[in-house]
């Protein structure tokens, strides 16, 4: 029971961090309700599939990028869905970053897009990380029989 | 024309000097004349007489009085030729000696002062010609002897070797000083031949005749005899020697002008003279020739000028021209992008002030104290009103820039008038206003229109009514325009007391006078039959509140004119509202207006033109069919039942009378309690429920007692419900208690057909049906779009599940396409979907390409589409409408406001489904 609480009172510290730091916003919290009975796994589904397409989108970015003669079009439309599906997902900092990719893809910015897209990785490596240590909690608590606090 | 002038000068000159020659030359011949006939006289009395007819006294009165002939000449004298033999004698015989002249000549000084005494005595000579006779004014000459003078001399010989008058040079005359000339004559002792030689003339000589000629006293009375003396000069020469011609007359002015010479014949051979006349003036300048020339030269500087600042003038207004076309080019754009920025920041603001809202509605159901819960209602207000007025101003730039359009969709206007009374109830009951509403039975069921903006008209002017009024009353009505115009007379009857509220109002008809819809009323009805598809509204909000000020009045629906600034302060609001309902009433094709008197009240009247949704006419007996079909939303318990309302106010009554048949009730009005029991007492009449105003029921409480006790006598099982129609639910309350016995309940105004009913279930224990008591029904999340089956296009995976769980948490069945291409072949008919989310920006083929083939492959029904877009700009909502869209909902999207957009187009079946 106490290690119950510790864990829960860990994930909603954890969880609350998350949001302070702006990692997730209120969408996460969305795909969060979104969970229930028939979707048991309905976030870490959600959570995987982006960063599947996320790490995709990123390798084309990175190589359209490399090329002599930049297609910036393709690199915007790559940048496009990334914003798309981070800002459904609730990955905030990620969204934001791409934001700032679309401009310097408009702006036809080669340095500005290298830049964007390492903070991208960078968003992405640590976003998984915290998620994945989200998701380790939530199991743990789920696995000690208690339930997962909701965030308001 | 100069040279012209100068001819012309010339030859006039010439003409005068020829004039002026020839008078002298003949008045010179008529003294010459004179003089040679003198000396023919002396020839004949001198030496013709032995002794002499004559002396010097009787020459020198002879000459004195024929002086006159002579009129040039200053005197005249004779000298007689005496030869040196004869001397002596001569001497002797006259008594003095003969003087030399020459001497005298170069002392002329002392001619006067000295007596010729004084002059040398003449040297001897071979003859001598000594002056016998003179005339006295020039006495001074006797006994001078003339051949001692150089120029008396030569002329003396040259007059008697030619027998004709001769002329000296000029010379000056010794006593006058004046220039003059002398003619000498020779006298002969016998007549000689015409062609006698100058020897024999000599020989024959006896003496000498001169005249003195005043040469320049003479040419001065000749001119001055002439006319334009002063315009001409003349000079007269003497020119025998040509190189030196000696002036007889005029100053001698050289001048290189104009001059004409005109040739003297002074009937002396030997000398010549000549007359040269000169104009005293220069040629004048030719004026004319002058002026005119300086004339063309202003007008042609003038036109020059002209010319000059006519370009001038054009090219400033060209470049004005310009300048104002860059201006409203400019302006233009700004206005484009003030429009696109009020637009996208009112949008922006929208967005997360939704997300507000639905929050602080989330926040209302979680448990809280009445302090958090006031902070939360307060909260929730406010981001309402903030909404609201987004979207005031949004819809103010979407007028301005005319991008507002009106939707043609069927809806229930007593509906929407019980709306906005359940919207303004609240209020009116803090403030203890009498609400009501009141629909005239000729308007139809159905009107098909723009639901939305036309609430919003009314809930703007039932807003500002509320806004300005604390006591009294708001009266909404609607009214065909046909109704209230036959009815016109009827209302000048009612006093201005019968009034909701009994308080004064502002009259409705002043309100709309100014319509054209009535202007033309005159001349025949202005809805003609072949429009009876058309249906013309009249709605009035009539309030008892401050009014507006006469001076403000004009400028009432001009955008952000409140009356005055306090105005803002004290109320709050924009003062945007009446110039976006002005607007959308003009978009409705009606007019709106307003009467209103400070501290009276104001009554804002528009039209509004709607299409008649009931596919009926509108005749008797359609209409109770309607009334019967009014009342699908609520149950038809009560339909066939009779209701008594007791009611002092007809126009109160009236209100209450439309609310309660919309039951299918049968209402019966009287005005008092009495009345209303003697209806009672009836037999024959049965009252299921008696409806009694409370102003009725406290006027009269003496009588209520009784009204009470007499229903009560009624049999058990007949005897009707007393209802109790109160204003204020603390009024009412205390009525309660004093109504005893019997079951007296109260119903609160203002009435609305739902809550009446509820109000009749209650009260008379039926049972039957769901007791739906007028408000919205609460969603239940589960089960909303059970059955529905939704398709969602994007080809972003992550959207695509989250926004297929959000569907399905309303117990959607959803399917998704990741492509443009698969939706298409989906959604080809026949196909199963209820709805369809798109997205907009998908590679391969857009979501505006795919919907435009999914609807040109539709051949009867329409699937509602809905963008899913993360562009939030305005101009998008204009752009999915265009390529065949219903709506949009902005990414991220939460489940809330998915399934809010869905509803709008699912409704129908929905309600049946449930």
């Amino acid at each position: 029971m106490d290690i119950l609480n510790q864990l829960q009172r860990q994930y909603t510290d954890f969880t609350a961090l998350l949001y302070r730091e702006g990692f997730v916003d209120d969408n996460f919290t969305q795909v969060q309700k979104l969970q229930d009975e028939s979707s048991p796994d309905f976030v870490v589904e959600v959570v995987s599939l982006f960063f599947e397409d996320c790490e995709k989108l990123v390798n084309n970015m990175a190589e359209a990028l490399e090329q002599q003669d930049v297609d910036f079009k393709q690199v915007d439309s790559h940048v496009h869905q990334l914003k798309g599906s981070s800002s459904s997902m609730g990955a905030a900092r990620i969204k934001n970053v791409c934001i700032a990719f679309k401009t310097f893809c408009e702006a036809q910015n080669r340095e500005g897009c290298l830049r964007c897209l390492q903070q991208v990785n960078h968003e992405n490596t640590q976003l998984k990380t915290n998620l994945q240590a989200l998701f380790t909690l939530e199991r743990q608590i789920v696995a000690n029989g208690g339930s997962i606090p909701v965030m308001q | 024309m100069s040279s012209q002038a100068f001819e012309k000068r010339k030859e006039t000159l010439a003409s005068m000097c020829d004039e002026r020659a020839r008078m002298l030359q003949d008045q010179f011949n008529v003294s010459m004349n004179h003089v040679q006939a003198m000396s023919i006289l002396i020839s004949t009395f001198h030496h013709g007489k032995n002794p002499s007819a004559i002396d010097q006294r009787t020459f020198a009165r002879y000459t004195e009085r024929t002086a006159f002939e002579r009129p040039l000449t200053s005197g005249v004298a004779y000298a007689v030729r005496v030869l040196h033999s004869e001397r002596e004698q001569f001497e002797k015989q006259q008594g003095w000696t003969i003087k030399r002249m020459d001497s005298f000549e170069q002392n002329p000084v002392h001619k006067d002062d000295n007596a010729p005494k004084a002059l040398e005595p003449s040297p001897i000579q071979e003859e001598y010609a000594p002056v016998i006779f003179a005339q006295d004014t020039v006495a001074h000459v006797v006994s001078l002897d003339l051949l001692s003078g150089n120029e008396d001399r030569e002329n003396v010989l040259r007059a008697r070797a030619s027998g004709k008058g001769v002329l000296t040079a000029p010379f000056r005359l010794l006593k006058t000083k004046r220039l003059g000339v002398i003619l000498t004559f020779a006298v002969y002792k016998t007549d000689l031949p015409s062609n006698a030689t100058p020897n024999e003339r000599i020989q024959a000589t006896d003496g000498y005749l001169g005249g003195i000629f005043d040469i320049e006293s003479l040419v001065e009375k000749l001119l001055q005899q002439l006319a334009s003396k002063q315009t001409i000069l003349v000079n007269v020469y003497d020119t025998t020697n040509q190189s030196h011609p000696i002036s007889m007359y005029g100053s001698n002015v050289s001048d290189d002008g104009l001059e004409h010479v005109s040739a003297l014949n002074l009937e002396d051979p030997f000398r010549k003279h000549e007359m040269r006349c000169r104009f005293k003036q220069k040629p004048p300048w030719p004026w004319l020739a002058i002026t005119t020339s300086i004339g063309i030269l202003v007008i042609a500087l003038l036109i020059g000028y002209i010319f000059h600042a006519t370009m001038n003038r054009i090219a400033k207004v060209e470049d004005d021209y310009h300048e104002m076309k860059e201006l409203i080019k400019r302006a233009e754009a700004a206005d484009v992008a003030k429009s696109q920025f009020l637009a996208t920041v009112s949008h922006e603001i929208r967005t997360p002030m939704n997300g507000v809202l639905g929050m602080l509605h989330m926040l209302m159901d979680t448990d809280l104290d009445a302090t958090q819960q006031d902070y939360v209602r307060t909260a929730q207000d406010s981001g309402k009103a903030l909404v609201s007025l987004i979207n005031e101003v949004l819809d103010q730039a979407k007028i301005e820039s005319g991008k507002i359009e009106l939707e043609a969709v069927q809806f229930d206007l007593r509906a929407i008038m019980d709306d906005v009374l359940a919207l303004f109830s609240g209020e009116a009951h803090e403030k203890g206003i009498e609400l009501a509403v009141y629909v005239s039975d000729g308007v139809p069921e159905m009107l098909i229109g723009d639901p939305g903006r036309f609430r919003q008209i009314i809930t703007n002017l039932m807003g500002n009514s509320i806004k300005f009024t604390k006591k009294g009353h708001i009266f909404l009505t609607v009214h065909p325009v046909e109704e209230v115009m036959d009815s016109v007379d009827v209302e000048t009857e009612s006093s201005s007391r019968n009034t909701l509220s009994g308080l004064p109002v502002a009259d409705r008809r002043r309100s709309c006078a100014g319509f054209k819809i009535f202007n033309c009323e005159g001349s025949s009805h202005p809805l003609s039959p072949s429009s009876s598809d058309l249906i013309n509204l009249i709605v009035s909000v009539e309030d008892t509140g401050e009014g507006i000020p006469l001076e403000a009045q004009p400028r009432v629906f001009t955008p952000f004119m409140q009356v005055d600034p306090s105005i803002s302060r004290k109320y709050g609001g924009t003062g945007i509202g009446l110039s976006i309902s002005k607007c959308l009433v003009g978009l409705m094709n009606g007019e709106i207006g307003f009467a209103s008197i400070p501290d009276i009240g104001s009554t804002f009247t528009f039209t509004a033109v709607f299409s008649n949704g009931s596919s009926n006419s509108n005749d008797s007996k359609q209409q109770k069919q309607r009334i019967k079909n009014q009342c699908h939303t609520t149950p038809s318990e009560f339909q066939h039942m009779t209701a008594l309302v007791v009611d002092p106010k007809p126009v109160r009554a009236k209100v209450s009378r439309y609310q309660i048949q919309r039951l299918g009730i049968h209402v019966e009005l009287v005005s008092d309690l009495n009345q209303g029991l003697s209806s009672i007492s009836n037999e024959n009449r049965v009252f299921k429920m008696v409806f009694v105003e409370q102003e009725a029921w406290d006027k009269e409480s003496s009588i209520s007692a009784h009204f009470v006790n007499s229903i009560q006598k009624i049999e058990l099982g007949f005897s009707p419900v007393l209802f109790l129609l109160g204003n204020s639910l603390s009024s009412s309350r205390t009525n309660t208690a004093t109504s005893g016995a019997y079951t007296l309940s109260i119903i609160t105004k203002p009435l609305k057909a739902s809550m009446l009913a509820a109000s009749l279930q209650r009260a008379m224990g039926g049972n039957t049906g769901n007791p739906r008591n007028g408000e919205h029904p609460s969603l239940s999340l589960c089960n909303h779009l059970v059955g529905r089956k939704i398709l969602i296009v994007d080809d972003n995976r992550v959207n695509l599940i989250v926004a297929a769980a959000a569907l399905r948490k309303y117990g959607a069945e959803v399917i998704s396409a990741d492509s443009g291409k698969k939706a298409i072949k989906l959604l080809k008919p026949p196909h199963q979907f209820d709805a369809c989310f798109m997205d907009i920006q998908m590679p391969e083929m857009d979501g505006f390409e795919a919907t435009k083939r999914i609807r040109d492959m539709e051949s009867n029904g329409h699937i509602p589409i809905l963008a899913m877009t993360a562009d939030v700009i305005q101009a998008t909502y204009e752009e999915c409408q265009r390529w065949g869209m219903d709506g949009y909902v902005s990414k991220p999207f939460e489940a809330e406001q998915l399934y809010q957009e869905l509803s709008r187009f699912l409704q129908p079946p929905s309600t049946a489904n449930s």
